[in-house]
């Protein structure tokens, strides 16, 4: 994809629909490498649907549970020198602890990196489209680390919907601080 | 013109054709997968030099009538015969992306 935000998007995306009440975005870049980490807590997968996350015929020749997802942002990361690796706890088979976890590392000076993008786009249409839902956002580069947490934010506005207009607008606001100062 | 035609000419190689007779009515180029997922029509010519599996994928989605190879890329052997059994025709080329288009777009 053109930006690392479309594929934080597309992969998240997978999360929700797995029933994951909490997923987390967790960005950590240094100066060589970008390690994008997408945690969740839905109902995982076995072992045999993970060993074809990665083939896109399994993924689009069937129900397409999974997309092209995982696909493309494993070419993305692997096109700069990096890797993915997808870990994922069955429901069936670890009831108290399920989720899946995919980590891809990017290679930030490599010619064919693709740029990250407007992530806090992503993080709000996120929660725009899933307000049910918690995410946890961080993006950790040079001594930053900004942050976002919609269980914080739950325990503050109590009864205020995390897609109404006033607080979608308050989240990108705070996001773009924390990024400029 | 038939994707068969196409690979019969001589700057062209036939690397799996398992439906020669599809028609070729328009040539997309691009080598962003996501990108091209959404903008190839149906029975374009699919012009890249990406050689992951995952172009088979786009090819299907986007109902391209053949992926061509441009600059002589190859592909792995297993890839080729995934191809073969989803029905996704491959030609090749040492031409550029450019001169292909243009090879193919004066027999259209």
């Amino acid at each position: 994809m053109k930006e690392l935000s479309l594929n934080i998007l597309d992969i998240v995306e997978n999360s929700v629909k797995a029933g994951a009440s909490l997923t987390e975005i967790l960005i950590d870049e240094n100066e060589e490498t970008l390690s994008l980490t997408i945690k969740d807590n839905g109902c995982g997968m076995t072992n045999e649907v993970l060993q074809t996350v990665t083939d896109p015929f399994y993924t689009t020749r069937t129900t397409r549970k999974v997309g092209l997802g995982l696909p493309l942002l494993k070419l993305e990361c692997e096109m700069t020198g990096g890797n993915l690796t997808v870990t994922s706890k069955h429901i069936n088979e670890f009831p108290n602890e399920h989720g899946t976890c995919v980590h891809a590392v990017f290679y930030k000076n490599h010619i064919d990196y693709t740029p990250l993008g407007d992530v806090i786009a992503s993080i709000t249409t996120l929660i725009q489209g899933h307000p049910d839902r918690d995410f946890l956002f961080s993006h950790k580069f040079e001594d930053k680390n900004v942050c976002l947490d919609t269980r914080e934010l739950r325990t503050v506005l109590e009864d205020v919907p995390l897609d109404s207009f006033e607080v979608i607008k308050w989240i990108k606001e705070f996001l773009n601080e924390q990024y400029i100062t | 013109m038939t994707v068969k035609e196409l690979a019969s000419l001589k700057e062209f190689k036939s690397v799996v054709l398992p439906e020669p007779k599809r028609e070729i009515c328009g040539v997309y180029i691009g080598d962003l997968l996501s990108w091209v997922m959404g903008r190839a029509s149906s029975n374009d010519a699919w012009i890249t030099i990406m050689s992951n599996v995952n172009v088979l994928a786009v090819a299907s989605l986007a109902d391209t009538s053949c992926i061509i190879l441009a600059e002589g890329v190859t592909l792995e052997n297993d890839i080729i015969e995934t191809a073969e059994q989803k029905g996704i025709n491959i030609i090749s080329s040492d031409l550029s992306a450019y001169n292909i288009a243009v090879t193919i777009g004066k027999m259209l």
